[in-house]
């Protein structure tokens, strides 16, 4: 059989197994030796709601190129058992073209994959696993795996030793026993080998997931203080966190609720130091009143959402973009602040460092709108360049006299004076107040400091940081977050079809920059509006506050399963031709 | 020989502004001000040295009438405020200011953790045992039968004795005094400010103008029999069984108080970045 590439070129595997299989353990290995041999990777995972066991997929698609989305296909789903798989074979899309290696001893294979007509073979994994002592079924899946695609096994070995070598010494023994068993085994599968291995590059590489890069943003930014509340899909920024500012002179405290981290990061910024939490949708709304006070009392705080489907609880698990419309309209009161959204894993640490900077140059509270599937991705990128975006905030000078905290003029940023400074004393109040911080509920004050408040971010210049644009053409889609990465794929898809269309990704969503997008959207005589969420939340934000010169159509549906990019060439297709 | 000149010293009314309180004429909240302004005096304090924070209620508009840095932030979250400032800035001095409607019903949960943490802050509750600033609704500390137009014939519920769950979550240094007595009150959070962790003092802070009743709290108002104990048993028994008018300091613990490790040798980012190269 003659296997058939996507159209980017690239190979996609899931392993699939219940928790406890050890299914990601063999997906991380997975990424990191390809990435060892030169390949980039993206590894996606999905997991049910158990806290322990229940099901889980580790989704790997590796190519020659960055890649920013899951692939169409999988080409190879290798399953140690079959627990659950209604739950989530939807999923894992097959084709007729995919191989799927079954293990005999877990039943027959499940309607739900045969039905794709993919190719299934058997390898009697966990009988293999029991014939050797200590030898694991995920390790001979991984062998199994790293052989049909032609991964060096010294590469894979070199993962093996770095990955065990806290472990005891038979751990890294029985691994490779297995690994040797599974490649052994593999080479009874016809499988065309539909990856080159690229050859050496000089480029130096990461390996990271969204949340570790979010929080090596915050670091890179300045920020030294976290405080935070754990909660699913934004606790691995917290816990990547924890060990790693302390490094670098800062400190995370875990607080009682999400009512206690917001304010604790408004108390130590309020005392100087650069900070930030991170939540999801839930945490958001607990916080909302604060960061209403951080507005009014202008105290720089970072707020980084990392989105789940919603509402209330929802799919903790899973991802959607419906927090939108929380982020941006949630706070009470004429309170301007910014709202950033990340467009790829990579993004994720640009995005947040840019965040941090523009927060503290503006004395504004930021959000930060990431998501699960940007957030527990972990992608192999080319090393992200410092772009150098690090805490500017203006303050005021120890002694200065006739101190005003909120002095109107020089466009709405006033000097913010840190406690210890002498002369500087001021009392920062979520009361309106007049240019020297007392409370005031008088006519002029309160427009004066609305004023304020909204000029200075308004009259910013974001750059060109502000969206990605790509492209020419008539046709432009406009998105956001992490629709992005698979949109961009699509037009693609297309371009090599012959229609080129625009892509439009803001990064910067508040405040609307309604003149940015017009300039974009320039020479475009129809758009397409592209996003995860059930009630179109993008789509009305742009038709009301931007002023968009051309007619503009929506595509959405909520959440959890993400966009492949064979969806949105047919949605972009159909669209054009309509 | 130079003699250098000491520096100016400073006194009470030097860490007042000239911002004038919202209060109602008889408040108790004035007299509280006042000690905590002899209190900073007293312990020769530089008022930028100082932040103030407070959530929202008639006491917690104490920061905007004092000299030093404050932050009049939202309602019930105070000492979590107050808690990112202190960890951040260890140097500064921290007092939280509120009523018990703010510290009790919307910052419980908060005031738990506050004391838990043990934190070096002192907790400054001027309780009342009203919401004064809504005009006049029930609050945790007010009596069962105590008559409103938001709960006519009282709540029916017992009131809940704040010192007792401060000692119980950990608080590190408890006690009690009356706004009549703004000297004693002045000495009381001074030693509050110098005891190292969370210090927390509950004062009765009258309002005549919806608890007209509270006149008589200076008869009721009583200094305590014997001297603070270090025996959390016996605190814990002297404050199940007073009658809510026991005045001092009432236990002073030695827990070591909670603060960030500043003990480690800080890299630059470009040094922890390494970790993430295939």
């Amino acid at each position: 059989m003659i296997h058939k590439k996507d159209d980017q070129n690239s190979l996609s595997v899931a392993i699939t197994g219940s928790g406890g299989a050890g299914v990601i353990t063999a997906g991380n290995m997975l990424l990191e030796a390809a990435a060892r041999a030169g390949l980039y990777g993206l590894f996606m995972r999905s997991s049910g709601p158990q806290i322990r066991g229940g099901e889980a997929a580790a989704m790997i698609r590796l190519a020659t190129h960055p890649l920013d989305a899951p692939g169409e296909i999988f080409d190879i789903l290798i399953a140690i058992d079959w627990h659950n798989i209604d739950r989530f074979a939807i999923e894992l899309p097959l084709s007729p073209d995919s191989l799927v290696i079954a293990d005999p001893s877990q039943g027959a294979v499940p309607d739900v994959i045969t039905a794709s007509g993919a190719r299934v073979v058997e390898l009697p994994l966990k009988d293999m696993a029991k014939a050797t002592p200590k030898v694991r079924a995920n390790m001979i899946a991984l062998g199994a795996v790293a052989s049909l695609i032609g991964l060096p096994g010294d590469v894979v070995d070199g993962i093996l030793e770095k990955v065990l070598k806290k472990r005891a010494a038979d751990a890294l023994e029985s691994s490779r026993t297995g690994i040797a068993l599974g490649g052994q085994a593999a080479t009874q599968f016809e499988f065309t080998r539909p990856l080159e291995m690229p050859p050496p590059s000089t480029q130096k590489r990461w390996m990271i997931s969204g949340n570790e890069a979010a929080g090596m943003g915050a670091v890179r930014g300045g920020v030294r203080f976290v405080a935070a509340y754990p909660i699913t899909p934004a606790t691995e920024v917290l816990e990547w966190l924890s060990p790693n500012l302390k490094k670098v002179g800062g400190a995370l405290v875990q607080a009682e609720d999400e009512l206690a981290s917001i304010n604790m990061i408004i108390g130590a910024s309020y005392g100087g130091t650069p900070s930030l939490t991170a939540t999801s949708g839930p945490g958001l709304a607990l916080m909302l009143e604060s960061i209403g006070l951080a507005v009014a009392s202008e105290v720089p705080i970072v707020i980084v959402d990392v989105m789940r489907g919603g509402p209330s609880t929802g799919i903790p698990t899973k991802s959607e973009q419906s927090d939108l419309n929380i982020a941006v309209f949630g706070l009470h009161g004429d309170a301007p602040h910014i709202v950033v959204a990340p467009t790829t894993v990579g993004d994720c640490l640009f995005t947040t460092q840019w965040a941090v900077h523009l927060a503290e140059a503006l004395q504004v509270p930021t959000i930060v709108l990431s998501d699960q599937l940007l957030g527990q991705t972990r992608a192999t990128i080319d090393e992200p360049a410092d772009p150098g975006f690090v805490s500017e905030r203006s303050v005021a000078a120890a002694g200065i006299a006739d101190y005003h905290r909120y002095a109107l003029g020089d466009g709405g940023v006033s000097p913010m004076a840190i406690p210890g400074g002498a002369g500087g004393q001021y009392t920062a109040d979520g009361l309106e107040h007049n240019e020297t911080g007392n409370p005031s509920s008088q006519v002029a004050d309160h427009i004066s400091q609305s004023d304020k408040r909204s000029d200075k971010i308004s009259g910013y210049d974001y750059g060109d940081h502000w969206a990605e644009i790509e492209g020419e053409g008539e046709l432009a889609v406009i998105t956001w977050g992490s629709t992005t990465g698979v949109t961009r794929e699509a037009l693609k898809v297309l371009a090599q079809k012959g229609h080129n269309v625009r892509l439009i990704a803001p990064r910067l969503l508040a405040p609307a920059r309604p003149e940015l997008m017009a300039k974009a959207l320039k020479g475009v005589s129809r758009a397409l509006v592209l996003e995860l969420s059930h009630s179109a939340q993008f789509y009305h934000y742009l038709k009301g506050y931007f002023d968009l010169p051309c007619p503009v159509a929506s595509y959405c549906r909520s959440g959890p399963l993400p966009y492949r990019a064979a969806e949105l060439v047919t949605r972009i297709e159909n669209w054009s031709a309509s | 020989m130079n003699v250098e000149a000491a520096p100016p010293a400073l006194n009470a009314r030097d860490y007042k502004s000239d911002v004038k309180p919202v209060w109602c004429p008889g408040c108790g909240d004035y007299s509280v001000l006042s000690s905590v302004t002899k209190a900073l005096a007293e312990l020769a304090l530089p008022p930028e040295d100082v932040a103030v924070i407070s959530g929202i209620g008639c006491s917690s508009r104490i920061p905007a009438y004092l000299n030093t840095y404050g932050f009049h932030g939202v309602h019930g979250r105070a000492t979590a405020l107050a808690t990112g400032l202190k960890l951040s800035r260890p140097d500064l001095t921290v007092l939280i200011t509120g009523g018990d409607g703010d510290g009790f019903s919307i910052g419980g949960n908060h005031f738990l953790h506050a004391c838990r943490r043990n934190v070096d802050m002192t907790y400054i509750v001027m309780d009342n045992r009203v919401y004064g600033m809504t005009k006049g609704q029930p609050s945790p500390t007010t009596e069962p039968d105590w008559d409103s137009a938001l709960a006519p014939g009282g709540t029916g519920l017992r009131p809940f004795n704040p010192l007792v769950i401060a000692l119980a979550s950990g608080a590190n240094f408890i006690a009690r005094t009356f706004a009549g007595d703004p000297n004693g009150t002045a000495r009381v959070i001074a030693q509050a400010i110098k005891h190292p962790g969370f210090s927390f003092i509950e004062v009765l802070s009258p309002c005549i103008t919806f608890r007209p009743d509270q006149r008589e709290w200076k008869t009721k108002a009583h200094a305590a029999p014997v001297d603070a104990t270090e025996d959390i048993g016996r605190a814990a028994k002297r404050l199940m069984t007073d009658d809510g008018f026991t005045t001092g300091i009432l236990y002073i613990g030695d827990r070591e108080p909670f603060a960030l490790d500043d003990s480690i040798v800080a890299k630059g980012p470009a040094d922890i970045e390494t970790q993430f190269l295939v």
